[in-house]
């Protein structure tokens, strides 16, 4: 316990140091910067921003946009939580799409957003985001900036090195952080070692509609599974995941899992593995997950449950997975736009470690193994090891590269963003972030094409930076010009939940694609009244079906009567209109889900279960015209004795 | 055949031009309408400028109380066969004709062209006045009348917030030049005519 607080005591130490002597550097030439940093930023009223920013929520469980540099909030985009302002998880419509094998699970914890490719570079189609804590893969459509898919992942447990996308979106990873029972089953806890496992699943995407399915899973040692690449050029075909608890502790990691000076990173041919699999290898093994599809003709999702996954046992493939010696539980684990170098950042060591892929395809060829690991084989460090960069600062994270031969790294602990040079390893510059950085983001850094202009820093701590909010204070995210030798900060903005780490694209892949509305002669809901004709109420048991219309600045229809109290009553609501931002909302007295925000062409549906006798009234929730506040409307509600039939209607 | 009987072809034919192109443009820009609403009349059918512009025309005028605008209007069946008539009979003068009928057929169409435009007027001026009593918003004018919203006939107009412009398209040029030309086929053969006698 001693030696764990000098320890500490140790780090903070330095910390201070580190960052002290950083603030000194930064107030030197605070005062011309600012202005010149000002300009840098300006978007004037009306101009757009040159790049989207998808910033994951992290425990928000949702996706943010933003656009740089402004730092501008735009949207947020309900993936894995419901979310009242757009009724996701709480109309009818949606719901299953926070379906899975534990039932109904309207939250989670997104981390790391990635958007499609094509020959290595962005392609803007769509964004894929990880849940870690009940896995899960969304896939999010940049036509409409909805969710419209959401898988299960069987097997895994803290989803976190994922959800990251092949060169050309061949496949989509989900490794998983905790390695658990495969299959689950009662058993002791400290019969871990040696008897979990961590399973690396590959996501196999449609590439007409981005479409996942889980083509096979790894089943690898008991390790945990932190942060994965993908190789790219010479590397592509290949997938690096970090590992830590090479020890296979399962009680007070922090000690136990930081005993082996050096953890791995796996480097997995995935291509090889593919081939075993379409040649008829692995082993079918019964599951049971959910796939949820939203459909933009039906406005709505349908869950379905698979009951079964393709395994694969590593030793059945020889030659498809290595380990990579790399030192003190790596975190990051970064491969730069030529896929020559894997990054893989020892947190608890103060050297960046970088391996080179060409030494590793020699070491390989050259049999220069150094043990194995579970029957996996180890290669020896010095034959994969490129280089370090050395005293670069304190707890590495993360890289990212600008497409410029230079690399930028976040260090935790040392609060502040380093730039080194790829081959010479030399630290050029650093720059202190507020505070604690995680992630950070270089908009394409994360394809063989960076547009290096801006890098992206996503804080974990504020104190000081904002007006405070009491205990709880905003978190943040800081912009640098990273255009010139020196980095330069640019801008302090605030983010949703936990800005955990972010994808950015030129902001022209996107918005001619962007879509602006539904068309209305396209809808196939089941219960959609595409014109007052339309317009409905029909009774089935204690069911009544309410189907209703839209449009500036009333709703068809706007008096019902012949509902009792004990019936569930839905209401499915189509907007009519057909112009761009012309939204309408609806929500009824005493009802227990959110209101309806609903999109010209779109039918979406709430039930309302009324509880009391009355005349109640429902309403327009979104301000949409001059006569807004008159587009609302009655349903009485007779006792559930009543022989009040059902009737409506619209005007005299 | 003489060079004024084929300038006069090429006049008969050019009207044709209105089955390709549309005959006129009005287009509504408003603050809230970055990508201004817009609508084509053609001979025989208007049509979006934006896909749901007439939708949402329609939708912004029946605050006001102005009708909707209709999928046809019986015009729409007679300037078609109009100008096919004038056409055939536009071709039977340029192969048989002489240049008086030249200029018979351009004070035809003259007539036509002008009884058109006074036809699309007084539709705009009924679409722009015959407004519904129950409609939800009244304006007047400051002299106490009720306000009409009429667009222009040609040119740009001020209604509301809406600045409204109305200009003819590629279509009415065909048209006009056919009937430039038949005056033109008329003067060459007057001129032709003249040297023989
Ligand atoms: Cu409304």
């Amino acid at each position: 316990m001693k030696k764990i607080l000098n320890i500490s005591i140790g780090f903070l130490i330095i910390a201070f140091t580190f960052t002290s002597c950083n603030n000194g550097e930064s107030s030197k030439s605070n005062g011309a910067l600012s202005s010149n940093a000002a300009e840098k930023v300006y978007v004037a009223p009306g101009e757009h921003d040159e790049f989207y920013a998808f910033i994951s929520g992290g425990f928000s469980g949702q996706l943010s946009v933003y656009g740089l540099p402004s730092g501008r909030l735009f949207k947020v985009i309900p993936v894995f939580s419901q979310d009242a302002e757009k009724a996701y998880g709480y109309n009818e419509e949606t719901k299953p799409m926070l379906n899975t094998s534990h039932g109904f699970i309207p939250w989670d914890d997104s981390h790391h957003p990635d958007i499609s490719q094509t020959k290595g570079e962005l392609d803007g189609r769509y964004v894929y985001i990880n849940a870690n804590n009940t896995p899960r893969i969304a896939k999010i459509d940049l036509t409409t900036f909805e969710t419209t898919e959401i898988i299960e992942i069987p097997n895994s447990a803290g989803n976190h090195s994922s959800s990251f996308v092949t060169e050309n979106t061949e496949y989509v990873v989900a490794g998983t952080r905790f390695s658990v029972p495969i299959p689950q089953k009662d058993m002791p806890i400290k019969d871990y070692k040696g008897n979990f496992k961590g399973a690396l699943s590959f996501l196999k995407v449609n590439p007409d509609n981005g479409e996942m399915s889980i083509k096979f899973q790894i089943l690898m040692p008991g390790f945990n599974y932190d942060l994965s690449h993908p190789g790219r050029g010479k590397s592509h075909g290949w997938f690096f995941f970090t590992t830590y608890n090479t020890e296979e502790a399962s009680s007070l990691l922090e000690v136990n899992a930081s005993q082996n000076d050096k953890d791995f990173i796996a480097a997995i041919n995935w291509k090889k593995i593919e081939e075993y699999v379409n040649n008829g290898g692995g082993t079918k093994m019964p599951t049971n997950y959910a796939h949820n599809l939203y459909s933009e003709e039906t406005h709505s999702a349908t869950s379905t449950m698979i009951k079964e996954v393709l395994t694969v046992n590593p030793l059945d493939v020889p030659g498809a997975i290595y380990f990579l010696p790399t030192p003190k539980s790596p975190h990051g684990c970064d491969v730069d736009p030529s896929g020559e170098y894997i990054v893989g950042n020892g947190k608890l060591s103060a050297d960046l470690t970088v391996h080179s892929f060409t030494k590793m395809l020699d070491a390989i060829a050259n049999k220069k193994h150094d043990g194995e690991a579970y029957g996996i084989p180890i290669l020896r460090f010095e034959d994969v090891l490129a280089g370090t960069v050395k005293q670069s600062g304190l707890g590495p994270l993360h890289t990212e590269f600008d497409g410029k031969g230079n690399a930028y790294t976040t260090f935790f602990i040392s609060s502040e963003v380093v730039k080194w040079k790829l081959g010479t390893w030399e630290v050029i510059d650093r720059k202190p972030t507020y505070y604690s950085v995680g992630h950070l983001m270089i908009p394409g850094g994360n394809s063989a094409k960076p547009f290096g202009k801006y890098v992206l820093a996503m804080n974990k701590i504020t104190k000081d930076r904002y007006l405070p909010t009491g205990p709880e204070v905003t978190q943040s995210a800081q912009l640098y010009d990273i255009s010139g030798d020196k980095m330069e900060l640019l801008l302090d903005f605030p983010t949703i939940g936990e800005p955990h780490y972010a994808a950015g694209c030129p902001a022209s892949l996107i918005k001619a694609n962007s879509k602006k509305l539904y068309k209305l002669a396209e809808n196939k809901h089941p219960y959609a009244a595409k014109s007052d004709a339309d317009t409905k109420v029909t009774r089935n048991g204690k069911e009544v079906h309410v189907q209703m219309t839209m449009i500036r600045s009333h709703f068809s229809p706007d008096n019902i009567e012949g509902i009792k109290v004990g019936d569930k009553v839905y209401f499915h609501v189509t907007n009519l209109e057909q112009d761009y931002d012309v939204p309408h909302g609806i929500a009824i007295i005493g009802a227990n889900t959110s209101e309806l925000l609903i999109m010209p062409g779109q039918t979406e549906t709430f039930v309302w279960e009324p509880k009391q006798v009355g005349v109640w009234p429902f309403y327009c929730t979104d301000f949409c015209s001059a006569l807004h506040q008159e587009m609302q409307g009655y349903v009485r509600v007779s006792p559930a004795s009543s022989s009040i039939p059902l009737s409506w209607s619209l005007g005299d | 055949m003489k060079k004024s009987n084929i300038i006069m072809l090429i006049a008969a034919l050019l009207p044709l031009g209105l089955f390709l192109f549309p005959l006129w443009k009005i287009t509504l820009e408003a603050p809230q309408y970055p990508t201004p609403l817009g609508m084509y009349i053609h001979i025989n059918d208007f049509s979006d400028v934006n896909p749901f512009d007439i939708k949402n025309i329609n939708l912004m005028n029946h605050y006001v109380g102005m009708k909707y605008i209709p999928d046809a209007i019986p015009e729409f069946k007679i300037f078609p066969a109009g100008i096919l008539i004038t056409t055939i009979l536009g071709l039977i003068i340029a192969f048989k004709g002489n240049y008086k009928w030249f200029l018979s057929w351009f004070i035809l169409m003259i007539v036509l062209s002008t009884a058109g435009l006074y036809d699309f007027y007084l539709w705009e001026h009924d679409y722009g006045h015959d407004l519904d009593p129950k409609a939800i918003m009244k304006f007047t004018n400051p002299d106490g009348s009720v306000m009409g919203f009429q667009p222009p006939l040609f040119g740009t107009k001020h209604i509301l917030n809406f600045t409204a412009h109305s200009y003819p398209r590629l279509g009415s040029l065909f048209l006009g030049l056919g009937i430039a030309a038949s005056f033109i086929a008329y003067l060459v053969g007057k001129k032709t005519n003249k040297i023989i006698s």
